[in-house]
């Protein structure tokens, strides 16, 4: 039962193309399970094979799109529970924004994956890795392509689950079983919002029971109606707002709920570059722009939105600053990176948001890939125990170059164009952020070059050797991507044709990028400051950064004291001694009790029988003696 | 003319047992062959009946009537609606991989059968019943078998290698309990017999007798309480529920998995047919305390679950906060609530089945349940370990299996009823992801402790098939929930219908005559 919504009509493949993109990886993923999963080349075949398909599908629609605009958007979609009174839909909503969204997960995926065949080849549990990431891809594409909210949440959980199962794929270390466990916990929290936000969504969605409905172009043409009649309360949207945006806040890691994504590292370094930087964490941004419609007219939400992104932006690049590990580097500087791209949602600028998402998951994939070549050559990923890889590793050395230029904003480089675009929106619009995005652009340029100069420049330690090609060749393809992603023409793809280049904002922020490389040079490169008395000048903000301004601490503690020991303690012993002791054992007590009362006036002797007997008699005679 | 369906999935456990009662002690082999033989028959009837089952024409289906005793209106009455046919079909599927698993007992191997047979008889004839009689008869025939199940096939609970609760403790409290329970339910099932004037223990007579003359609301509203707790004593309904979870954590695993997986849907299922079904008065009275009861059942059970180090407990615990979200969806008295509770016990049911099967697994290869001594089993087991990551996510309601369909829909027929019961129940879902991801970090991931270096994995085809069974059923109904909900909902909408009008729609007239008349022109003070 296929019902078209919206008829691609010009596009009379477009059903089984569609679902061809999205239900590759979840038939490569189930076939890995059952029949691959003691076969290493097969399963990395059925998984790479899959995602390439879905590539090829994408790019084709794209093609269709760019040849006939009228082809986008459209609809397909299915019923997946109907009963009187609810009808959840699941299908494919295909419009610029799903369809760029797309190309990415399944381009910059295959590249990764590729890569992964190389990283993992030593990897006992091969087979189960390709399986999971099938299943990641598949997960990843439900939500990007879903036209409702259940499916997106179902997408939303399940990438959480594949994060879960990746980051703890290495089970045995414990620092990797207790990161995925936290990154699922704390996607939790953030979905317990999100989730009871969808719910409330739909109960406003119409007045009458059995036609409330989780379909985003349904919600989006009846919701202004509704709320223009009165019959939405009037606290209600907001509230809504902020806790559909409790989604991204888990997900993209945004701050108070970021802790879990520097801990996911754990996982294999392509795991890290494909969820943790390219896609699964951009879901949030891309959730916001999908539901844009809705979160553009709360501007008190807008507002939260924008300096949650701006301080996350900000303070995750200071914990760069003082992190020796090179993958957890990476790590705050995505943070980072998606502090912009939620700051730019917050902004109003979309286009800008989807533009930069696009651009970091082509460069941050490549310094991710670039540091698992580091890794893989080497041994080791403390930049501090790193240095020389020039020359034995030219290519991933060039590789990492790039994207570290691409990812500080140097001129032409894709980073560039997407940074500068939301630095001129928030000029625009609130100046405070505009000089808080330009302050963390300086500072991503010192991060990422101290990184760059300690880990690959100075003495050579140790004796790395380059990685094989078929992990140099998705190096190559993603630093080209890196360098032309600003020339795409994506934002006019998504409908915004632009203003002016603005040369007052992009001269400023090159001043900032330009002051931080310097200094970093200065300090790391040239060593003319040591960075050991820097150090020790600034003790008290650098320990205070070291522990990540305690935040992790206070979690661990509100969870060991305040969750474990005071609610679940307090629980459990009001089970054993109030329940069990007291009520349950306490009655059985009694009971028994009674029993061994009772029991003493079975003594067996005739004579206390005959004295109860007396006394019964004296006491029954008395009764018409007293009245 | 075949045997009807409802008596052959009722028979066959039961002859299973009486000819296991003629087989000699030391013939493991045969009596075990025959036991998986009996079940296969009654799993096969069961899939019939609900493959079978009319969802268009609802009501009760494969009806078997055999008057018995005329003069007090008792007949043998067997039969099925969609709600009985998916928890049949539950309880079939739970009694075969049970009868699979149960290959770890070795001792005693006949009376385990006999006992473990008697029980599942009795479960069946519970869900089967058309008759408040046998209804009842059958629900003292599933409680009496766990005794001897647990006090000597059983284990004690031990905490650091002290008993906390010995399983002879554990088997008298759940019988006495249970019985208790069962006595106060049956007070209420002859009050009603009494004053409806049906003179008729047969349900579908007195339904429809008292479809046509109620009875008084202030009779309901002694009835109803005497049901629903006397009932829900299996439920398990909070603060009655401390004999579950030590029940289940000295049962051995294949009882665990019967007990935790269907006999608490017993209480549940109940409360549905007799309380709610036939006192719409008395429900609606009650209901509201229910779904406050239940919110303490998911919290306070899940917070307790949070303490446990025990894995046994862990799982007892969260089986009696997830019935928790079973009795929300009644206490909302809306058909989505409704159906989706129907569908979280079959779901649940498989779960926690599912956990029970590879906790006990883990059991038996390492000889400790206690979580602060395991670590790093999935070395040594990785399908063990497998099962155990799709039971905790499961558990905790992942899209994809059939806990989060049945959740959702929970949520959504509650929300206009109970919006903050609603939102803790959903907190809920997220304490149930604490303490699962706990229970598998702890023993399957990690370094694998040393003792633990000869731990074997279920290994053969015929070891993994109740694992892969149970896991196939949930992703199946997680995936396609559709035919099972409307065989579900075939049922279920017509018992709330019969009570109460959604809220929504009383709700929605408001609205419609708030457009239509005319703005009436405001007063100023």
């Amino acid at each position: 039962m296929v019902a078209t919504l919206l008829a691609p009509r010009p596009l009379p493949l477009a059903p089984l193309v569609s679902w061809t993109i999205l239900l590759a990886p979840l038939g490569a993923a189930l076939l890995i399970q059952v029949v691959g999963i003691h076969r290493r080349r097969l399963s990395a075949t059925l998984a790479i094979g899959a995602l390439l398909t879905s590539f090829v599908c994408t790019g084709w629609v794209f093609l269709q799109a760019l040849h006939n605009p009228a082809v986008l958007p459209f609809e397909l979609s299915i019923s997946w529970i109907s009963l009187p009174g609810l009808t959840v839909p699941f299908g494919i909503l295909m419009d610029r924004l799903s369809l760029l969204m797309t190309l990415v997960v399944t381009g910059v995926g295959s590249a990764i994956f590729i890569y992964s065949i190389g990283y993992m080849a030593d990897d006992h549990a091969y087979s189960r890795f390709f399986g999971v990431l099938s299943l990641f891809a598949f997960s990843m594409l439900t939500i990007v392509l879903s036209n409702n909210w259940i499916e997106l949440f179902i997408g939303w959980e399940l990438v959480g689950c594949c994060s879960y199962l990746l980051i703890g794929h290495w089970y045995a270390r414990p620092s990797a079983a207790e990161a995925g466990k936290k990154a699922f916990l704390v996607n939790r929290v953030a979905d317990f919002g999100f989730f009871i936000g969808i719910l409330a969504l739909w109960a406003i969605s119409s007045p009458l029971a059995s036609e409330r409905t989780f379909h985003f172009q349904a919600l989006q043409e009846r919701l202004p109606g509704l709320a223009h009649q009165g019959l939405i309360p009037l606290a209600m949207l907001p509230l809504i707002g902020l806790l559909l945006f409790c989604g991204p806040l888990g997900k993209s890691a945004q701050f108070p709920l970021h802790v879990w994504l520097p801990d996911a590292m754990e996982g294999p370094t392509p795991v890290s570059a494909l969820i943790h930087a390219a896609t699964m964490v951009a879901a949030g941004v891309y959730l916001l722009c999908r539901a844009f419609w809705l979160f553009e007219h709360l501007p008190s939400v807008m507002t939260t939105i924008m300096w949650v992104g701006a301080s996350t932006a900000f303070l995750s690049a200071c914990l760069a600053f003082v992190e020796n590990d090179l993958k957890r580097i990476l790590a705050y500087s995505t943070l980072s990176q998606l502090g912009y791209m939620v700051m730019a949602l917050g902004l109003g600028g979309p286009v800008a948001g989807m533009y930069h998402l696009t651009t970091h998951a082509f460069f941050k994939a490549l310094l991710f890939l670039a540091a698992g070549s580091v890794i893989h050559g080497t041994h080791e990923q403390d930049i501090w125990k790193l240095g020389g890889l020039l020359r034995p590793m030219p290519w991933t050395s060039g590789a990492f170059l790039i994207g570290g230029l691409a990812l500080c904003g140097f001129p032409g480089l894709s980073g560039f164009f997407s940074k500068d675009e939301i630095l001129v929106l928030a000029h625009e619009r609130n100046l405070a952020l505009y000089w808080l995005g330009t302050l963390t652009a300086g500072m991503t340029a010192f991060y990422i070059a101290r990184a760059w100069f300690v880990a690959f420049t100075g003495k050579a330690r140790g004796h790395p050797h380059e990685s094989p090609p078929v992990m140099i060749g998705p190096l190559v393809l993603l630093a080209a991507l890196s360098i032309v992603g600003g020339y795409l023409g994506i934002p006019r793809f998504l409908g915004e044709h632009g203003g002016a280049f603005h040369w007052a904002v992009a001269g400023m922020s090159l001043a900032v990028v330009a002051a931080g490389l310097v200094l970093a040079w200065l300090i790391y490169g040239k060593q003319a400051i040591s960075a050991q008395q820097l150090v020790h000048a600034l003790a008290l903000p650098y320990s205070f950064l070291q522990r990540r301004y305690y935040i992790d601490e206070i979690y661990a503690w509100y969870v060991a004291v305040i969750q474990q020991k005071l609610i679940a303690g307090l629980c459990a012993w009001v089970e054993r001694h109030v329940i069990i002791g007291l009520a349950v054992n306490g009655t059985a007590r009694l009971t028994q009790d009674m029993g061994r009362l009772i029991r003493l006036c079975q003594t067996g002797r005739i004579q206390t029988y005959a004295l109860a007997f007396l006394i019964g008699i004296v006491w029954l005679l008395s009764i018409p003696i007293r009245h | 003319m075949p045997l009807p369906l409802p008596a052959a999935i009722l028979l066959s456990p039961a002859l299973g047992a009486f000819v296991l009662c003629a087989i000699r002690e030391d013939r493991d082999a045969l009596i075990r062959r025959l036991a998986v033989t009996s079940m296969g028959i009654s799993l096969a009837c069961a899939l019939a009946a609900v493959m079978t089952y009319n969802p268009v024409a609802g009501g009760y289906q494969h009806e078997v009537v055999i008057p018995w005793i005329r003069s007090l209106g008792i007949n043998v009455h067997l039969g099925v609606d969609g709600i009985s046919a998916v928890l049949v079909l539950l309880h079939a599927i739970c009694a075969f991989t049970g009868v699979l698993i149960s290959y770890a007992i070795k001792e005693r191997v006949k009376e385990y059968y006999i006992f473990y047979l008697l029980l599942i008889t009795g479960v069946f004839g519970v869900f089967l019943s058309l008759d408040l009689f046998f209804f009842y008869f059958f629900y003292e025939m599933a409680v009496i078998p766990m005794y001897p199940l647990i006090g000597i096939w059983g284990s004690d609970v031990k905490e650091q290698g002290v008993v906390r609760f010995s399983k002879e403790y554990a088997a008298m409290k759940l019988t006495v309990y249970l019985t208790l329970g069962a006595v106060v339910a049956l007070t209420g099932i002859l009050w009603l017999y009494a004053s409806s004037g049906a003179k008729s223990f047969d349900l579908v007579a007195l339904q429809r007798h008292l479809a046509s003359a109620p009875l008084a609301p202030s009779l309901q509203q002694w009835i109803f309480p005497l049901l629903a707790v006397g009932f829900g004593v299996i439920a398990p309904m909070w603060p009655l529920h401390s004999w579950s979870p030590i029940g289940h954590a000295a049962a051995p695993s294949a009882v665990s998995m019967l007990h935790a997986g269907v006999l608490m849907k017993l209480g549940s299922y109940a409360i549905i047919r007799l309380a709610v079904g036939l006192l719409p008065a008395g429900a609606q009275m009650w209901l509201p305390w229910i779904a406050a009861i239940a919110v303490m059942n998911i919290l306070y059970g899940g917070f307790v679950a949070m303490a446990q180090k025990d894995l046994k407990l862990i799982i007892g615990y969260s089986s009696s906060s997830h019935m928790g979200y079973v009795l929300l969806g009644i206490a909302c008295l809306s058909p989505l609530a409704l159906d989706g509770a129907v569908l979280l016990m079959f779901a649940h049911g498989l779960m926690t089945a599912l956990a029970f099967a590879l906790v006990g697994h883990v059991y038996d290869e390492t000889h400790t349940r206690y979580l602060p001594d395991l670590g790093g089993l999935a070395r040594q087991a990785p399908f063990i370990a497998g099962c155990g990551v799709i039971a905790a996510l499961a558990s905790s309601g992942l899209p994809g299996f059939g806990n989060f369909v049945a959740e959702l829909l929970v949520f959504l027929g509650g929300w206009d009823r109970y919006p903050v019961q609603v939102i803790c129940g959903t907190f809920g879902v997220v304490i149930t992801a604490v303490y699962m991801l706990r229970f598998v970090r702890g023993t399957f991931f990690g370094e694998l402790k040393p003792a633990f270096a000869h731990v074997r994995d279920a290994a053969t085809p015929f070891a993994r098939l109740p694992y892969v069974a149970l896991i196939a059923v949930l992703l199946l109904i997680g995936c396609w929930p559709k035919p099972m909900l409307r065989l579900i909902d075939a049922s279920a909408r017509p018992l709330i219908e019969r009570i109460a009008p959604s809220p929504m729609q009383e709700k929605y007239a408001d609205v419609d005559s708030l457009d239509l008349q005319p703005l009436a022109p405001r007063e100023t003070p």
